[in-house]
């Protein structure tokens, strides 16, 4: 069996209102997905529910075989990374925001300056080193919030709206980004409305449609 | 009090401080040390507090806010005769024998400035970006960890919490006389000299401290508007 995730009857409630039921939704591992769907579907809410930074009904939730439905928050957190769609950069440097999960996993600080500047190079930030993250362009914090997430290794990467709102340049830069992140075989989700995204290859296409979830 | 008497008195007064009269620098320095360590105590129970009340997601928390916000305008007299009904002799805590010290000045000032420390780091984190708490829990922060990189995200509005509190206990005067005492060189601060030397005619010394007092002020305004500019380019 190659699920990463399986997830049974997963409800989110606003009030009286039910965004999403999903019966069942199964995400395999290696595998990259792109989850289209309207504005107001709940994408965003489904992507911070898979990460454990919202809270929903799941009716059962199999992650790596082991059921977590315990305490879904804090089994995810680890391997799970989410990314929104206007990231948030800490008020430091942009090494430093690289660096923040990597210390929180307790590793050895040449280890992190190697990774650092790995992802550094990965998302071609050099020449923003010194600048406040605070007078980055989007496209620039885009970049760096992925980085971020990359150097984590993380299992898991979910992506909300990365292109949205992106000058060409900027797109098509953070595009490159997530196919390299497609490409290492880590379990992507990427949000989007993007149709350069949703036309990647080798990536399987989940439509979220009046609060149920399709393949395409 | 005439004009002459006025610039006459404020001239003594800068005599006073410039010659180092002991009596009044002792009188400055009880008055700093007492604020500071007040302040040290209540800060952070006080950030705790906020960050809490800001954050969390349970029953009183309305009613708490309210009651915070409620004790911000609480008279400081009013502290000061509630500690003195319990550090008195007979009160329940009298065995400790805390009336007239400083250390019943400081566990005053520490409640006086516990408030506002609160109200200002609620308001704070309440502003926050909820997408910093998110980005750390996301990178694998625990709640403590995302705590903690939320408020070094807000830190100017922390740090102006505490200048705000700082402002408030230097120059308040009610708790000062009623559990301090007013004992010269033990519990006398600024704002309760002042009103002592002033009963007594003796405008000099209270202007002189007075001018400490506005000195203070000042500096702790303009680390606060500094700090408002800092703020203000994110």
């Amino acid at each position: 069996m190659n699920a990463l995730f399986v997830i049974e009857k997963l409800v989110k409630r606003f009030g009286d209102r039910e965004l999403f039921n999903i019966p069942t939704l199964e995400l395999e591992r290696d595998t990259s997905y792109v989850l289209t769907g309207d504005n107001g579907a709940g994408k965003t809410t489904l992507l911070k529910a898979l990460a454990g930074l919202e809270s929903a009904q799941f009716g059962a939730i199999h992650y790596q075989g082991r059921d977590i439905s315990g305490d879904v928050q804090g089994e995810l957190r680890r391997d799970v990374v989410y990314v929104h769609q206007h990231p948030y950069l800490f008020d430091t440097t942009i090494a430093a925001n690289i660096a923040y999960g990597l210390k929180l996993r307790g590793m050895a600080a040449n280890e992190i300056k190697q990774r650092v500047e790995a992802a550094i190079e990965w998302a071609k930030l050099a020449d923003f080193r010194e600048t406040p993250p605070q007078r980055l362009s989007g496209g620039e914090k885009q970049r760096v919030a992925l980085a971020r997430a990359w150097v984590l290794q993380a299992p898991v990467m979910l992506f909300d709206e990365p292109t949205a709102n992106l000058d060409h340049a900027s797109r098509d830069r953070v595009i490159e980004l997530i196919e390299h992140a497609v490409d290492d075989n880590n379990c992507v989700v990427v949000a989007c409305h993007d149709h350069e995204i949703i036309n990647l290859p080798h990536v399987r296409r989940l439509h979220l449609d009046r609060g149920t979830i399709q393949f395409q | 009090m005439t004009d002459a008497t006025i610039w006459d008195a404020t001239r003594a007064a800068f005599g006073l401080l410039l010659s180092g009269d002991m009596e009044l620098w002792r009188t400055i320095f009880i008055s700093l040390r007492v604020s500071i360590i007040a302040l040290l105590i209540a800060t952070p129970f006080a950030i705790w507090t906020g960050y809490v009340l800001a954050t969390g997601r349970f029953r009183w928390r309305r009613p708490l806010i309210v009651l915070l916000q409620s004790m911000l305008s609480f008279p400081t007299v009013v502290v000061g005769l509630i500690l003195y009904l319990l550090f008195t002799r007979r009160g329940p805590l009298g065995d400790f024998h805390l009336l007239f010290t400083q250390d019943a000045m400081i566990i005053g000032q520490a409640l006086i400035a516990f408030p506002v420390l609160a109200a200002f780091t609620l308001a704070a984190v309440q502003s926050a970006d909820p997408r910093i708490r998110e980005t750390a829990l996301s990178l694998g922060a625990n709640r403590w960890q995302a705590a903690l990189t939320l408020l070094r995200e807000v830190r100017f509005g922390v740090t102006a919490s505490v200048l705000n509190g700082f402002g408030r206990v230097i120059s308040e005067v009610g708790c000062a006389m009623m559990v301090g005492g007013n004992i010269a060189g033990v519990t006398r601060n600024i704002p309760t000299a002042i009103a002592l030397e002033t009963s007594k005619g003796e405008f000099a010394q209270g202007i002189a401290l007075g001018l400490v007092l506005l000195v203070l002020a000042l500096g702790v305004n303009i680390l606060l508007s500094s700090l408002q500019g800092r703020g203000g380019v994110k």
